[in-house]
């Protein structure tokens, strides 16, 4: 039945209808009825701010559990660089990557240098494109989806390069097949992930193009676990460590990371649902044309701040931040062969076969006039509410309320500000019953009478 | 008949109001969007609304913006109180301002904003009284052949 699949799952019998996550969805994609909550698959745009508002733990991320893993002979863990802001300053990468291997993964890849990768890439597309400005990455996938639902018009502004843990998935896979002479299938790709909307790319590819990761485990998961498989000392000293980073990739984790450390043209950083639509609206309207390029993170201070991870989002922010301008002064690049990057793509290796589609939000009707009286439906309806957004009624806002209304989804009774009206409408409806009742017997209403006739002829 | 299924709003803009700039025309994108609109013309009809309204913010002290619909066209007037226009076919060219550095500075006034309208609309007229105002009649066809 659903057209879309979606991360977030909401476990009603722990649900007890408080409205936090009603308050808190971007997109208005939540009602509550009969004091669940429930999503509109339509509107959900899996950015999983619900899933911190929710004080029950009602709603979930559908990630996969560790147990996984046995399905496969060899497993590969894929972190998301916001992983490695996780734990203290003096944790770098190399440690992590092996905590990973300790928990029961045969290897762990580091995914910065791959997105190192994909941001040359980005960089060498900058340079060839010539097409409406500003472009918009893609690498948040909250954000994708926002565009095609609220902003179809924008989806040509997506930059159509393929997102690093898919080209590593891939990767690996020929790679160690090759390596261990197993079939690709028997080689499971696990990305460990900061928010449920990577699940997505994975159960549900954008495009039709194969997708090479078998499975998603959050960082709050995998934190406890991990911490204690963390060995107590560095094996590597600190500077050797520090040389195994990829500079140009464990930006990706933190909002303006992307490019900080590249040439890349004139780039605008976004971060937080509310400030992206801002800019898109003013993207909408012809402006920030002179912008080549805008980066938007749906989670503030980037995939640091996913709804999945665990230390406080400033905090891991600034990790990631510290740890660039150290490589910074250390003069320290480790990244792959830029030529060879040059290479691969001019052989197109980083370009998506297809294009994003919008996925426009229903409108009040398919039919022109229909809408447009249904519209004028909703304005009234909309008037006569108090406007003071309860949400009471189940919807996060009067405005959503009157069309769901329109929509045929609620009824106006629903509005406890209704309650008063249909009140005083039930006790004119008694006291006429009441005088009915009282002048039956006098002989003047005759109408039960005469129905009961009408049915026997 | 038709008149029953038309769509009438008006909205009201103050002059030098930088905070609400931009407001009328997310509500017309908001009214058109729930309308099922093809989402081309909603584009259209939202950057011309919002260099009608901003052109009120920035140099009239007040105007209304109406937009009318029906299932065949939108259209989109505006009346503002403002200084008017000396001369229109001059400022119909690209580039053409009468912005203040300052304006230009905070990035509006780069000479688009009418030429911009017109770019956008199947039909613009302008009309204009110096020392009165300047009054927009702006029509977009829903209908992909353009006819009324």
């Amino acid at each position: 039945m659903s057209q879309y699949f979606h991360s977030i799952r909401i476990k009603t019998e722990n649900c007890d209808g408080r409205m936090k996550c009603l308050r808190s969805c971007p997109t208005q994609a939540i009602r509550i009825r009969d004091k669940k909550a429930f999503i509109l698959e339509e509107k959900c745009i899996d950015c999983g701010e619900c899933i911190t508002a929710c004080p029950n733990g009602a709603i979930v991320a559908l990630t996969d559990p560790f147990g996984e893993l046995s399905r496969f002979k060899h497993t590969v863990a894929i972190p998301s660089p916001a992983l490695y802001a996780q734990f203290g300053r003096s944790i770098l990468p190399n440690r992590i990557l092996a905590g990973l291997k300790k928990l029961g993964f045969d290897d762990a890849f580091d995914l910065a240098f791959t997105c190192g990768d994909t941001s040359l890439a980005i960089e060498h597309f900058l340079d060839e494109y010539q097409g409406p400005k500003p472009l918009i990455s893609n690498s948040c996938p909250s954000v994708v989806s926002l565009i095609q639902v609220r902003y179809p018009q924008l989806v040509d502004h997506i930059i159509p390069i393929k997102l690093p843990k898919r080209l590593a998935a891939k990767e690996i896979k020929e790679r160690k097949s090759k390596e261990l002479g197993l079939k690709p299938e028997e080689i499971g790709t696990f990305y460990i992930t900061p928010c449920p909307v990577k699940m997505i790319a994975i159960k549900q590819p954008l495009s039709e193009e194969e997708c090479y990761l078998d499975g998603a485990i959050s960082i709050t998961d995998i934190y406890g676990p991990l911490l204690s498989a963390l060995e107590s000392e560095d094996k590597d000293s600190y500077r050797k460590s520090l040389e195994s980073i990829c500079i140009l990739g464990i930006g990706w984790a933190i909002a303006g990371g992307m490019h900080r450390t590249q040439k890349m043209k004139n780039v605008l950083d976004v971060s937080g649902i509310a400030e992206i639509i801002t800019t898109f609206d003013d993207i909408e309207r012809g402006k920030l044309q002179d912008i080549d390029l805008v980066v938007p993170y749906s989670c503030p201070q980037g995939c640091v701040g996913g709804p999945l991870t665990v230390e406080n989002r400033y905090i891991s922010y600034n990790k990631i931040l510290r740890l660039l301008e150290t490589l910074e002064q250390e003069n320290i690049e480790a990244c792959r062969d830029k030529r060879e990057i040059r290479e691969r793509y001019r052989q197109k290796y980083f370009h998506m076969q297809q294009k994003y589609e919008p996925r426009p939000i229903q409108a009040l009707d398919e039919d022109l006039g229909k809408a447009i009286k249904k519209r004028k439906k909703k304005e009234k309806i909309y008037d006569s509410l108090p406007r003071i957004d309860c949400g009471i009624c189940g919807a996060p806002t009067c405005l959503a309320f009157a069309e769901d209304v329109v929509k045929g989804d609620a009824q106006p009774s629903d509005c406890i500000f209704n309650v008063p009206v249909r009140f005083k409408e039930l006790t004119g409806e008694l006291s006429r019953l009441l005088d009915g009742f009282g002048s039956v017997g006098a002989g003047k209403e005759r109408k039960p009478g005469s129905e009961k006739k009408r049915k026997k002829s | 008949m038709v008149s029953r299924h038309n769509l009438s709003h008006a909205f009201e803009i103050k002059g030098g109001d930088f905070g609400k700039a931009g407001c009328v025309s997310l509500e017309i994108k908001e009214i058109l969007r729930d309308l099922g609109i093809d989402p081309a013309i909603v584009r259209r009809a939202a950057i011309a609304a919002y260099e009608a309204e901003m052109n009120v913010v920035m140099y009239a002290e007040s105007g209304k913006v109406v937009l009318r619909l029906n299932p065949k066209v939108i259209r989109i007037t505006l009346e503002d109180q403002g200084p008017g226009i000396h001369d229109i076919e001059m400022a119909m060219q690209e580039g053409y301002t009468t912005a203040t550095d300052q304006m230009r500075e905070m990035g509006f006034g780069a000479g688009m904003g009418l030429p911009n309208i017109k770019k956008n609309a199947d039909r613009f007229e302008l009309k204009s009284k110096v020392g009165k105002g300047t009054s927009y009649n702006i029509i977009i066809h829903l209908n992909p052949e353009g006819g009324t």
